[in-house]
């Protein structure tokens, strides 16, 4: 929890547990992006301050049991209905701060109407969404966001979009809605792109406390126990693969000049 | 005592809603509420409150969900086939324990069914709200004035048990307009507090969680049986139901909400030609009056259904009676409402020992009308 108090002077604390996280064993795989992830969300409340006013949804997922790793007050949803019930968790308690942490079947598949429209109307959460191409509590199966010709477990030839379609750009579609404050793409590969993601969470999270609409952080993650690599080599698929269909960048921001940036330069594994 | 008021069953329900401390409102249109979402539309900004229309009756029950587990009084209403597609929120506020009023004006079906006056929701209400073992408290009003009465009581017995519950109404009731005298406001200071809401723990204790999730078997059996000890206390101390010239009455019609005013006329007439018949009026139908019928048992020889469905309720009569009596029923359904002349008749021919059955018993029926 807190940094060990220390006698000597030269001693400095670099790196310790955030105190927005809380001291439990995560359920994730080993490798798995979520840990990072969750960490980044965690020092970003720590570093706002503003723990003790802020309520976090988690819905179905591997990541639904994140309700026991957080410090603040927390809520299971059911399955894409993490923006429906942040909805009725803000509107209830305007001064809360309130952020979403869902994945990409949650959110582009069974809860796409609710990302859509929560967006759409300008809600002031902010919705943390981890891409990693699979369902990963189900075993592996085909995503919204699985690219052309990945194989999973409902896939097994090969993701063929003559048949299963094309994979969501979520970033690029609700882009265009007015409702979007800051809509922005990051990934954790490396420690550059890890710095990058936490100041793009902690944008989302301040635009909330400004009122400016609704924030989404797309996070292009592994699951290295589906894709069926190691952790490192995962990492390697992510920026090979994942990372040229889904350009990393800033898709909207309502305080750059004209409220929507081009894609940011900085495409690839950075 | 308050002035009475003209109104509309579904503004009824929406006016005393927010005068029992209903701050929020998230729903999605349909026919036959649509006056109950309009008034809220219309009064939620001026008391500071919330009206939302939701993307989706999914994403209004899901909302419900959020503002209950923020600790606020919260309802949202439907008809029939909105109703369905709460049912997957429905599961999830029994699930975490979270109180919410939801309101059924119910009309056809199945399917898209019809906008007229149903009540073949019955089972969807009291068996069916969702996946898993659940119960809500299910209240069936009459009259105007009663849709207003149990707007409180539905939120107070929700906060007391921490348990959804709904309001099942029809079409018929929701678009009536009787005379009804409104509930005094209720402050904020007078509802219950939530210590168990997420607020946000502002440094005060420690962080709390609003789940259904219980991925230990034990644990998950563990929370059912004390939320189903819960359900036990609501069995004991929340049957309601109104008997209506039950004390002598050889034949007893049981019916509820609108069907109930039907049969009420029916009575009176069999009543001034000498029969002995009475009603029994279901007002909560989860929990169900059973004890009503256990008393009721031990004084009359038949008893008889009427619904605006194939029979639903009647299942509640026939575990109450246990096969000590005949238990009949009558019914019309897709939108039809049965003149208490059709029903005296059935209730005559009950009395006189015949056993009644459905469809073909209407087609027989109508030579018989008097």
């Amino acid at each position: 929890m807190s940094a060990p108090t220390t006698e000597k002077q030269s001693e400095k604390i670099l790196f310790s547990r955030p105190k927005a996280l809380a001291e439990v064993l995560t359920n994730y795989c080993p490798g798995c992006s979520h840990g990072i992830i969750q960490r980044l969300v965690a020092e970003c409340l720590d570093d706002l301050g503003i723990e003790g006013r802020t309520i976090g949804v988690c819905p179905v997922g591997c990541s639904v049991t994140a309700y026991d790793f957080y410090n603040c007050d927390m809520t299971q949803a059911a399955h894409g209905r993490a923006p429906a019930v942040a909805t009725g968790i803000k509107r209830a308690l305007p001064d809360s701060m309130v952020f979403t942490y869902q994945g990409d079947g949650d959110l582009a598949s069974i809860g796409m109407a609710e990302t859509v429209h929560a967006a759409t109307r300008g809600e002031k959460i902010t919705v943390i969404f981890v891409n990693n191409a699979i369902y990963g509590m189900t075993g592996g199966q085909m995503a919204p966001t699985s690219l052309p010709g990945q194989v999973t477990q409902t896939s097994p030839y090969g993701r063929d979009v003559a048949a299963a379609g094309y994979p969501v750009r979520v970033c690029e579609l609700l882009s265009s809605l007015d409702g979007v404050a800051l809509a922005e793409r990051v990934t954790v590969n490396n420690p550059k792109n890890v710095r990058a993601a936490k100041k793009a969470i902690r944008k989302g999270l301040e635009y909330q406390m400004e009122g400016l609409g609704y924030s989404i952080i797309e996070v292009v993650a592994t699951c290295p126990t589906n894709w069926g690599m190691e952790p490192k080599d995962a990492f390697e698929w992510l920026a090979d693969n994942m990372l040229p269909y889904y350009p990393l960048g800033v898709y909207k921001d309502i305080k750059a000049v004209g409220g929507s940036a081009a894609v940011a330069d900085e495409v690839g594994n950075g | 005592m308050a002035e009475k008021v003209l109104m509309k069953g579904n503004e009824a329900l929406a006016e005393a809603a927010i005068r029992a401390g209903c701050k929020l409102f998230f729903g999605y249109p349909i026919t036959p509420q649509t006056e109950l979402a309009a008034y809220m539309a219309k009064r939620m900004p001026k008391i500071g409150g919330v009206y939302l229309q939701a993307e989706s009756e999914v994403a209004a029950i899901n909302m419900v969900y959020g503002a209950s587990a923020a600790g606020k009084r919260v309802m949202t209403s439907s008809s029939s086939p909105g109703v369905s597609l709460k049912q997957e929120g429905i599961s999830y506020l029994i699930g975490a324990d979270l109180p919410a009023l939801i309101i059924n004006i119910q009309r056809g079906g199945p399917g898209l069914g019809g906008i007229q006056p149903s009540q073949a929701d019955y089972w969807q209400a009291t068996r069916a709200t969702g996946h898993g073992d659940g119960q809500i408290i299910v209240f069936a009003p009459s009259t105007v004035q009663e849709m207003a009465d149990l707007v409180a009581s539905a939120f107070d017995l929700g906060d007391n048990y921490r348990m959804p519950v709904m309001i099942l109404a029809d079409g018929l009731l929701g678009q009536m307009m009787e005379p009804v005298e409104l509930p005094e406001p209720l402050g904020d200071a007078a509802l219950p507090a939530r210590p168990w809401a997420l607020t946000g723990h502002h440094g005060q204790r420690s962080h709390q969680v609003v789940n259904s999730l219980f991925l230990d078997a034990q644990e998950l059996e563990d929370s059912i049986v004390r939320r189903f000890q819960r359900y036990e206390q609501v069995r004991k101390n929340e049957q309601r139901a109104e008997c209506y010239l039950t004390e002598d009455a050889e034949v007893v019609a049981v019916a509820y909400g609108a069907a109930a005013r039907v049969v009420r006329s029916a009575v009176n007439k069999l009543r001034q030609e000498g029969l002995k018949a009475g009603l029994i009026r279901p007002i909560s139908l989860w929990p169900y009056p059973v004890d009503v019928l256990e008393h009721q048992v031990g004084i009359s020889k038949a008893f008889m259904t009427v619904e605006l469905s194939m029979g639903q309720m009647v299942d509640d009569v026939r575990l109450a009676v246990a096969g000590r009596r005949p238990v009949n029923y009558f019914n019309h359904t897709g939108g039809i409402v049965p003149t208490p002349e059709e029903v005296a008749v059935a209730l005559r021919r009950v009395l006189a020992g015949e056993e009644l059955h459905i469809v073909p018993f209407h087609s027989k029926l109508k030579g018989e009308q008097q």
